[in-house]
């Protein structure tokens, strides 16, 4: 699995978890020109990933709808309000 | 009035009272709660029914529980169990007794339910149901969320308003009734059928449950309390908040959940993180990732600015050396000479001690030594000769005085001195050999020690050891030849004065002999042996001293008498006794003895 696919697939804490890591070494400075760019890169992967995540905000709310035998056998809308 | 006149009150049968009371008890007693300790309960009879007793400190109540009503019973009947009992008072006419038909039963007070509450509590923790590690971690961000709880009432609300409020979440509802008999197997079957979902199903798994209940009384949240709740919590692989009543309601299943929510808003600031917090904090990390890498880039710059102002010009770090290099250029031709003339010298030292070494000069020790014993080899030689013939001369001179003792002895002597002669000359030659081989040993050691010491020159060496060797051999043949000679010389002077000896000492014998005969002549002329030849006898006594006259002989002394012939013993008898024919032992005497010298 390559770094891209990876982070495409992360869960939201440790994409970001990994983004802090990597703002922290940058900002330390104990980092080697070349690994800097690439960490760079790597954070902008990590900080669309997060994004993408957030932007996810849709919320579908449903009730689960059970048969007679008690087993759940699709779901509805649930409105509340 | 205490007029009891029989005509006056009616006769009734047995039948007639107890029926009569029976009517009265029910429609008076239709319905009643009664409260005591259940006392005497035995379970449920074979029939399905059950009987028991209801007690207080002073009266007691049968009960029974028709078995329809007890499979329906919220609270089962325990022994010393306080409850209010539902039912009606009905009498049992064959026995003279009433009783209560319970319909429903509840526990009495809050100290008895807490009790039981208590006691459950203990037993499904000491199943482990409650331990700490049975726990799992909350997802950070869920995708869905499914929440177990009824479809109306505030509590949906607030939660599905919190979430939206923090991070709208996609949230699937499992409608229950959280109140009632069938509560708790709702809510227990809900759990367990999220559990049952396939995680890409037609309904989507949830990531994390909630299971929700507003607040109420003990008994109102008793549902929650249920064993087949608890083990529904805990069993569930999805992660499970519980959010019963208010902060201050304690449920069986919050030990059982993996988090416990003070409420059901609380369940929902616990499942899900708030959107605004993370976005800005992703806005600041995003930001920082860029400042950070822009100054990285600046502080690199700056350094490499700093570090190209203060490197030193390439003469500054070359001018040093180079005056270094000059004045070293400078003393070398000074260092080599001294350098070369130290090696010359040490060469020469060795070389000087290489030729103290020299296979010429070992070689030359080697022969003096030769030589040396060689001449101490000849001087022993010449000393034993002359010793020997040194002895001769003694012996010889001496002859004359023991020639009678030491004639026989002297001869042996000369015998023996020749055998050792002899002797010592066969060892000469071995000894010589040996002597020779030894040194040629130790001179081929030496050679062989030589040729490792210096490998170079090696055959010159051996032809000049090869040539010594030969004058060696030469000299040495020269050596033996000359000492065998010698040798042979002495045997020759040796012999001949050997042959010498004996006519020499017969010559000599001859003289004496002849001296000897005529002084012999002469004595036995003189002699006393003469007149005994002329027929006297010397008459001595027994020590052999000559008597002259018969005076000094006693009678029966012993005396010897020499004649002519011999000599005999007598014993002297008397005065002129008549002469007897001698018969005593004549034993020639022998004369001289000189003659046997030889």
């Amino acid at each position: 699995m390559t770094d891209e696919q990876s982070i495409a697939d992360m869960p939201f804490e440790q994409a970001m978890k990994l983004l802090e890591e990597i703002v922290a070494k940058l900002e330390r400075g104990d980092i080697s020109l070349e690994d800097s760019i690439a960490a760079y890169e790597r954070g902008e992967l990590l900080k669309t990933r997060c994004e993408g995540l957030l932007k996810q905000a849709e919320a579908r709310i449903e009730k689960i709808k059970l048969g007679a035998d008690g087993k759940p056998v699709g779901a509805t809308p649930l409105d509340i309000e | 009035m205490a007029e009891s006149l029989p005509g006056n009150t009616p006769e009734l049968t047995v039948s007639e009272l107890a029926s009569a009371l029976k009517r009265t008890v029910e429609d008076r007693f239709g319905l009643v709660r009664v409260r005591g300790e259940i006392s005497n309960y035995r379970g449920p009879h074979s029939s399905g029914h059950v009987y028991f007793s209801i007690k207080d400190q002073t009266a007691r109540l049968d009960a029974v529980i028709w078995k329809g009503v007890f499979s329906r019973l919220r609270t089962k009947p325990e022994e010393g169990l306080e409850i209010i009992a539902t039912g009606k008072i009905t009498t049992f006419p064959g026995k003279s007794s009433y009783q209560i038909v319970i319909e429903a039963i509840e526990p009495a007070g809050v100290g008895a339910l807490m009790a039981l509450l208590d006691e459950r509590r203990r037993r499904l923790a000491a199943e482990g149901l409650f331990d700490a590690g049975r726990k799992q971690l909350l997802p950070f961000l869920p995708r869905a969320i499914g929440v177990v709880t009824s479809p109306t009432g505030a509590v949906i609300r607030d939660i599905l308003h919190r979430i939206r409020e923090r991070f709208p979440r996609d949230v699937l509802v499992w409608p229950v009734r959280v109140q009632g008999e069938t509560a708790a197997a709702e809510v227990a079957a809900a759990i367990q059928g999220f559990n049952a979902l396939a995680a890409d199903g037609r309904i989507r798994r949830p990531d994390v449950l909630i299971v929700a209940r507003g607040g109420g009384s003990l008994e109102d949240l008793w549902a929650f309390n249920e064993e087949i709740v608890v083990r529904a919590a805990a069993a569930s692989m999805i992660p499970l908040i519980s959010a019963i009543g208010h902060e201050t309601d304690t449920t069986l299943i919050d030990f059982a959940a993996d988090l416990r929510a003070p409420t059901p808003t609380g369940a929902a600031e616990k499942v899900v993180p708030v959107r605004v917090d993370l976005v800005a904090q992703h806005a600041e990390l995003g930001r920082r990732l860029a400042s950070g890498q822009v100054r990285l880039m600046e502080t690199r710059r700056t350094a490499l600015r700093s570090l190209a102002r203060v490197l030193p010009a390439p003469d500054a770090l070359l001018g040093q050396r180079r005056q270094a290099v000059d004045a070293a250029g400078s003393d070398l031709h000074k260092d080599m000479r001294d350098f070369l003339a130290r090696r010359r010298d040490r060469l020469n030292r060795l070389d000087s001690l290489l030729a103290r070494h020299a296979p010429q000069a070992e070689l030359q020790k080697a022969r003096g030594r030769l030589n040396a014993a060689t001449r101490d080899l000849l001087r022993q030689g010449a000393t034993i000769a002359s010793a020997r013939a040194e002895t001769l001369k003694k012996l010889d001179r001496s002859f004359g005085v023991a020639f009678r003792n030491r004639a026989t002895r002297g001869r042996e002597e000369i015998a023996n001195g020749s055998e050792r002669l002899v002797a010592l000359h066969l060892r000469l030659a071995p000894a010589l050999a040996r002597l020779v081989a030894s040194r040629r040993e130790r001179l081929d050691g030496a050679a062989r020690d030589l040729r490792r010491i210096a490998t170079f020159g090696v055959e010159r060496r051996n032809e000049a050891l090869g040539m010594l060797d030969r004058r060696f051999a030469t000299a040495r043949a020269n050596r033996v030849q000359r000492a065998r000679e010698h040798i042979g010389n002495r045997r020759t002077a040796l012999a001949a004065l050997e042959m010498r000896l004996a006519p020499a000492a017969a010559r000599f014998l001859v003289r004496r002999g002849d001296a000897l005969a005529a002084q012999a002549q002469i004595l036995s002329s003189l002699g006393y042996k003469n007149v005994l030849a002329r027929g006297y006898a010397l008459v001595r006594d027994e020590a052999g001293a000559p008597l002259r006259n018969a005076g000094v002989v006693a009678p029966g002394q012993r005396l010897r008498i020499e004649f002519v012939d011999g000599r005999i013993a007598v014993t002297a008898d008397g005065e002129a006794a008549p002469a007897r024919s001698p018969k005593a032992p004549v034993r020639a005497k022998g004369g001289g003895g000189q003659g046997s010298l030889f």
